[in-house]
């Protein structure tokens, strides 16, 4: 089934891929990001949104920044995170990676049911963008949630019980694999629709901006939707990149472009594959980055968190990514090239982190296998506490349907609210 | 019992006079208050959304045409003007996505009110009234609730055709998670809506666009700006004895004229004015039923899996023995709805279908 849109064919950081492209010029958007690559110093005579150009990504890759300012100024080797941060990244990244594994193996185990979405080989997207955020930022992902949890502070524990159906679940196991909610944490699900995260992202980004325009709060939270290739040929999408242009919402869309939906290759279903494209659209920024380089997708991530604090509104970032394992577990990974899975898993995000890192100076193996035990053993842990913890009770069942504690506007205390004065009261003036 | 304490709580915004007056059991719709003022519906319902934004900044109105049109309906007129465009939105041709908003919205501790131009709409984000909404409260296990309101026409008007006559309260109804109002008076409609407004559960709430110009008195009680009714609660509109009729919305008004008809032959019908489908006041019905013995059920939708036949469902499950007729169930003809007025005439039920049906139900135990 070889043809010109044969998955193998890399969608980025090629010359060839021009045939793809219409001859179409793009006018840049009217902000300067993204094309601010001032903090970056490359020279300025890169033309960074017209299609027909390279299309390299508009970031350019650490080692080539790193070998510039080499050049250019060889008093100062510009580094892009310090010693702390990089920890923190590869911690976060390994935690990911450690988990997914053992939800596989807990899978087969018969230890978890039902649907499970794996997300190994697409860290660096999550660990990029979450590691940013403050507790009080959303993040809405979809069902492949878990490390999107993991990375926005829910405890490995919380989310390997609610695996596990238990009570200990950060859903109390009623949710499951593919709705992890935490108030706590700001994480506002886990959608099984496709596509149906990016309205309610975009409804949390709206009540940043009421907040702060309408109730005078300091609010500068942003919110970040994550979502797949597939998503991208769906109608809400495009309905929420109008209106949050429209609204000049605080919300970054990130495309986690891993080119599969299910057993759909991106190719196939989409007429221009080229998501990042479709931002200028709608009136914002569109970005691609190569998603299997954390330190690239950070440094986009800071730019987009920042514009959206700033109030200039959203920004669309495509992060060329891959998932290593199938769709689900129940997914036989049959359509997918065996040499386009080698090729990718020769980018594990994890293993290019640790080759910086080390190379960098930042941190020795020593350290960087500390880190990997303590979170072997945080993952053990955490799959032992599930494993001890109680299943729900029986009246759980009921429980939780409405937030009124029994439904009938009837209220804590047992009467109708309607007839609580304190209900009723309230400064109405007409 | 309950049905006797459920009608003190819905009379507890009623003056006293009107109390007196509904005891005594024959009264006509629309005299159950002395030296009343009268309200439209669509007043009602303006009123309701202004007084409850503007004692809580954080409620918000979004739809098509609310703003500078000054509502489709003419239902938020005047609120752009008081409110500013940041709290009354107009938004794109957008249901699914300005439904997800308001979702997310309501997710981040805002309260929302989605106007669906009419409910069909809404079948365009019903993924969102129903996976986002609905069920985000139990998926979350309580984290996360949606105190969201989304409202709009329902059911069947005047010659609109096929795909804007639907009636969806069958299909929310079914849905936990949910609460679903279906108001019928200018009373019914402001304080069902402030409740709903001031809900934290998600709400779908029914109006009916006939009904919007219609008149009706209304209580000083009801003029408040803390009037609120209760949900899950309905409402006698008319005592009797010999047969029960329950609907909502528009066809409370029918049952009303087709209580008085029967009332000239004798028989003496009991109304229940449903308000509240989602949770369905299955106590009120079930006392009115043990009382008169016999039931007739109305409804404007589609017969099939309707409102009308979970009351059956209900009335046959919990009160057989009371029972001294078949239960007699009125809905819409099962169609989509034709366009020809005449056609559209068949397609409804109308007050001689409740009569007769009621006569049914009356003289079988003969």
């Amino acid at each position: 089934m070889a043809t010109s849109f044969s998955a193998t064919l890399p969608l980025h950081g090629s010359q060839e891929n021009r045939l793809l492209l219409p001859p179409i010029r793009l006018a840049p958007p009217p902000s300067s990001f993204l094309g601010s690559t001032r903090s970056l110093t490359i020279p300025s005579s890169r033309r960074l949104y017209h299609a027909h150009a390279a299309r390299r990504s508009p970031v350019v890759g650490v080692q080539e920044v790193v070998k510039e300012k080499k050049v250019t100024n060889s008093l100062v080797l510009c580094i892009l995170i310090t010693k702390e941060e990089g920890l923190v990244l590869y911690e976060d990244m390994i935690l990911g990676r450690s988990f997914e594994d053992m939800c596989a193996q807990m899978y087969y185990r018969g230890k978890m049911f039902g649907f499970v979405h794996l997300y190994n080989g697409q860290e660096a997207v999550s660990t990029g963008f979450i590691k940013l955020l403050t507790q009080s930022d959303s993040v809405v992902s979809t069902y492949r949630d878990h490390v999107h949890a993991l990375s926005k502070g829910v405890s490995a524990r919380a989310v390997m019980s609610e695996l596990f159906g238990k009570v200990t679940g950060c859903c109390r196991g009623q949710g499951g694999s593919m709705h992890m909610f935490s108030k706590e944490h700001n994480m506002l699900g886990g959608f099984a629709f496709i596509g149906e995260g990016i309205p309610v992202a975009t409804g949390a980004a709206f009540t940043s901006k009421y907040k702060r325009e309408v109730l005078k709060q300091d609010c500068e939270d942003v919110t970040v939707a994550f979502f797949g290739d597939g998503t991208c040929n769906n109608g809400q999408f495009y309905e929420c990149l109008n209106m949050a242009a429209l609204y000049k919402l605080p919300i970054i869309f990130v495309v986690e472009n891993n080119l599969w939906a299910i057993g759909m290759s991106h190719l196939r279903s989409t007429s221009d594959p080229e998501i990042w494209k479709k931002g200028p659209a709608f009136g914002m920024p569109g970005v691609h980055v190569d998603g299997m380089d954390v330190l690239k997708v950070r440094e986009v991530a800071k730019e987009a968190v920042t514009r959206a604090r700033r109030g200039e509104g959203p920004t669309l970032v495509e992060c060329e990514t891959y998932r290593f394992r199938g769709h689900s577990l129940a997914d036989p990974d049959e359509l997918r090239d065996a040499a386009e899975k080698a090729k990718y898993a020769a980018r594990d995000p994890i293993t290019a982190l640790k080759k910086y890192l080390v190379e960098n100076k930042l941190a020795n193996e020593g350290e960087l296998k500390t880190i990997e035990k303590k979170i072997d053993e945080l993952v053990e842990e955490a799959v032992e506490f599930a494993d001890a913890s109680p299943q729900p009770g029986r009246s759980q069942l009921l429980e939780n349907v409405f937030a009124d504690p029994k439904g009938f506007g009837i209220g804590p205390d047992g009467r109708y609210r309607c007839e609580d004065p304190k209900f009723t009261e309230g400064t109405a003036q007409v | 019992m309950w049905g006797i304490l459920g009608r003190r709580a819905v009379d507890g915004g009623f003056s006293a006079s009107s109390l007196r007056r509904m005891r005594s059991g024959l009264v006509s719709a629309r005299s159950y208050a002395a030296g009343s003022k009268e309200m439209t519906v669509r007043d009602a319902l303006n009123s309701a959304i202004d007084e409850e934004m503007s004692a809580d900044p954080k409620v918000f109105v979004m739809g098509e045409e609310v703003g500078q049109y000054q509502g489709a309906y003419k239902i938020s007129k005047g609120l752009l003007e008081k409110y500013g465009p940041e709290r009354v939105y107009d938004t794109p041709i957008t249901e699914a996505g300005f439904t997800g908003i308001g979702v997310g919205a309501a997710y981040a501790g805002l309260k929302p009110v989605v106007e669906f131009m009419t409910f069909n709409f809404s079948m365009q984000a019903i993924d969102h009234i129903i996976n986002s909404a609905a069920k985000s409260n139990y998926m979350s296990a309580g984290q996360i609730n949606v105190p969201i309101v989304f409202r709009g026409p329902n059911g069947a008007a005047a010659g609109v055709g096929a795909q804007h006559s639907q009636c969806y309260a069958a299909w929310y109804a079914s849905v936990p998670g949910l609460k679903v109002l279906a108001p019928y008076s200018a009373e019914d409609a402001r304080g069902l809506l402030k409740a709903a407004i001031r809900d934290p559960d998600p709400v779908v709430f029914l109006e009916n666009e006939l009904l919007y110009g219609e008149s009706f008195p209304i209580s000083e009680e009801a003029l408040d700006s803390s009037f609120c009714l209760p949900i899950g609660k309905a409402k006698i509109e008319r005592e009797g004895k010999d047969v029960t009729i329950t609907t909502f919305s528009k066809m409370v008004g029918f049952a009303l004229k087709a209580a008085e008809k029967l009332a000239e032959e004798g028989i003496s019908a009991e109304v229940i004015n449903l308000r509240s489908i989602r949770p369905l006041d299955r106590a009120t019905i079930n006392a009115s039923v043990r009382k008169t013995s016999r039931l007739v059920t109305v409804e404007e939708g589609f017969p099939q899996h309707g409102v009308c036949a979970e009351i059956c469902a209900s009335v046959v499950e919990e009160s057989f023995s009371y029972l001294d007729a078949p239960v007699e169930r009125i809905a819409g003809a099962d169609v989509p709805m034709p366009y020809a007025a005449n056609l559209e005439r068949l397609a409804l039920p109308q007050v001689e279908d409740i009569v007769r049906a009621a006569k049914r139900a009356c003289f079988r135990s003969k």
